[in-house]
């Protein structure tokens, strides 16, 4: 039993956080102070939570003592899990690379309080075992984010938070439809219960139509195509560490969302889901690569490559083998960590030559050398260049594409990687190579706290891109789990015999 | 805003409500009522006496600033889930007990702080919105 108690601290320790910092609410150098042992703290409990899981395989704990279906559930398997550990990691980065990205009024604004909040927000979306609180955990995200992403309170601010925040509540509008229909015709919202009895009952409209409004919801958290607008349209407006934030954890929670009902759920290989997944990856894929091609300002050309990428992650859901799961299992990891570095990055970029606007600066592989190395990392590896681990990601996928025979898809993935490499390589050729445009008055230091937290972040890729072995494995765990629902069902229920796929519980009548 | 009514009735109402909601909040165990819609109606009092003497009337009277109490309430809806998670495994399962009053007893248990977290943090919330909504500049 003590095991299952791992499962409540990520999401209880930033809540406590963003609690005390709330009552710290005068006290800013305190607050930061709080910020920092908690950004530590929640590392070691998300790392915890996965050896965990590794040592005893799924988990699950009820909430409450109400015995399940009927109390709410956290379950974490290895893909919950691994994203759990995976958040802890890009929370310490961004933690501290906000300490000096996030000023005093930012404080007085909520940000600390706001983005604890944000946290357990992300890891309640991915440990929550039932599919009405995955709904609250994507509601407590959409307020959080909205404060954080209006924290300054300018004028383009408000009008990305405007953009990003309708867009955001259509989708959970869709969803809590979608959970209306559910609950209509299988009476539960647990999902190892709706594992149980969704397969079984008659593909109803009802039941199809919920399959249909669930992806339209997922694909708007996610920023696939044709629901990504509103993601270049306001994560460049948000402060460097929030658009950090953001950009690698927030569509990933979409993506996991998705992956989590179309493997339990709904089954995923099933030809009409998987034409539609289809449809979705490659022109996720291709839409976003061509609208980052022509950007000018850096953000705006890494939030298309954050949508092009997703369509990589959904891929694995298209072609639905295990080999292609754990691509995809392995490529969020990698992505999350990639593309919060990258948006670090730019604010490093910022920082040191006054904009973000890739016509108004240059010259920084003279003036910042460090600033280079760091960014050719995550670059690099966004592109799928060995040895990082975007590179495995990228292999793994096409790997498996090729197997199942889906040669257009890794056809498209591979023409999206060489573009992602034309675009990044833009970003090197107009901020590093060319001269400065504008001479700054005075040579600006990069502030260290920035070099060390881009220089975490970069370690872990370049530590995944050389020891990709346990993440493999790991992936592989996570694929097997979401290929096999009986694995997390068994982990809700207890009792492996009595809970086989479609059968009763003892003392259930039907 | 001038009007001589309000200002008079806005006390009696300011009391009137805040008993009420701490009422609907206790009731709110088995019967209608509960940390949320309590919430409200003491977020309601304040906002009635924001509106008639002023916001640094209403700030004074909630002594605390609306977001300390927010998380004053987040940490005491978390902090009574605990007991459930070291005696019994299980976060959020709550403990009952009865304080004899010699006439009656008091059924008293970890829920009603659960309970009044929630009231704090509804209370706290949605003034730190309305506040800032009323004053002219913000502070």
């Amino acid at each position: 039993m003590v095991d299952q108690i791992d499962l409540v601290w990520p999401v209880l320790l930033p809540l406590g956080f963003a609690a005390l910092t709330a009552c710290l609410w005068g006290a800013i150098g305190a607050q930061r102070v709080v910020t920092i042992a908690g950004v530590i703290a929640q590392l070691y409990v998300s790392l915890r939570l996965l050896f965990t899981i590794l040592e005893t395989g799924p988990l699950a704990i009820q909430f409450g003592g109400w015995a399940p279906p009927f109390g709410i559930t956290f379950v974490a398997d290895a893909l919950a899990a691994v994203l759990v550990a995976t958040t802890g990691v890009v929370v310490l980065g961004v933690g501290l690379f906000a300490l000096y990205d996030m000023r005093q009024r930012h404080a007085h604004s909520g940000y600390y309080p706001l983005f604890f909040g944000l946290v357990a927000a992300v890891n309640g979306s991915f440990l929550t075992g039932d599919i009405f609180n995955l709904y609250v955990w994507f509601e407590i995200m959409l307020i959080a984010s909205l404060g954080l992403l209006a924290i300054s309170r300018t004028p383009a601010q408000i009008d990305g938070a405007i953009k990003y925040g309708i867009l955001n509540l259509f989708g959970t509008i869709l969803f809590i439809f979608a959970l209306a229909l559910i609950y209509g015709s299988a009476g539960t919202m647990n999902m190892a219960d709706l594992a149980r009895i969704l397969p079984e009952l008659p593909l109803t409209p009802g039941v199809a139509a919920a399959a249909l409004m669930l992806i339209a919801a997922f694909g708007v958290k996610a920023g696939a195509f044709p629901l990504f607008f509103w993601l270049p349209a306001s994560y460049h407006t948000a402060n460097f560490a929030v658009g950090a934030i953001f950009a690698g954890l927030l569509t990933k929670v979409g993506v996991y969302a998705t992956f989590r009902v179309f493997t339990l759920l709904y089954e995923a290989e099933a030809p009409v889901f998987s034409l539609v997944f289809t449809g979705l990856a490659g022109t996720t894929m291709l839409i976003g690569v061509i609208g980052a091609v022509v950007q000018t300002n850096i953000r705006r050309m890494l939030s298309f490559l954050l949508v092009s990428h997703i369509g990589n992650m959904l891929m694995g859901l298209a072609i639905a083998t295990p080999e292609a799961l754990t691509g995809a299992t392995f490529y969020i990891v990698h992505h999350i960590v990639v593309m919060a570095n990258l948006f670090m990055v730019a604010g490093a970029i910022a920082a040191v030559s006054g904009s973000d606007n890739l016509g108004r600066i240059g010259g920084l592989l003279r003036s910042q050398p460090l600033l280079a190395l760091l960014f050719l990392i995550p670059a690099l590896s966004l592109s799928g260049v060995p040895p990082f681990s975007g590179f495995w990601g990228k292999f793994l996928l096409v790997d498996a594409a090729f197997r199942a025979e889906s040669y257009w898809l890794a056809f498209i993935m591979l023409l999206a990687g060489f573009l992602t490499l034309y675009a990044v390589s833009r970003i090197w050729m107009e901020a590093f190579w060319k001269d400065a445009p504008i001479k700054l008055s005075a040579r600006r230091r990069l502030p260290p706290v920035y070099a060390v937290s881009i220089a975490v972040l970069g370690a872990v890729t370049v530590g995944i891109g050389l020891f990709a072995q346990p993440l493999v494995e790991l992936s592989i765990t996570a694929s097997a789990e979401m290929l096999d629902p009986a694995s997390y069902v068994a982990a809700v229920f207890g009792e492996p015999e009595a809970v086989r796929l479609g059968e009763s519980l003892p003392g259930e009548t039907q | 805003m001038n009007s001589v009514i309000l200002s008079a009735t806005a006390r009696i109402f300011f009391t009137a409500m805040l008993l009420v909601s701490i009422w609907i909040l206790f009731r709110g165990h088995n019967e209608p009522g509960g940390g949320f819609v309590g919430g409200l109606m003491g977020a309601a009092a304040f906002s009635i006496l924001a509106f008639a003497s002023g916001v640094p009337t209403a700030r004074r009277a909630l002594i605390l600033h609306p977001i300390v109490l927010a998380g004053v309430g987040l940490a005491l809806a978390a902090l009574s889930g605990l007991p459930g998670l070291f005696y019994n495994d299980s976060y959020l399962l709550h403990h009952w007990g009865y304080v004899p009053l010699g006439f009656t007893e008091i059924k008293v248990g970890t829920t009603m702080i659960f309970d009044l977290g929630v009231y704090f943090v509804v209370v706290g919330g949605i003034l730190s919105f309305i506040f800032r909504l009323y004053e002219e500049q913000p502070v």
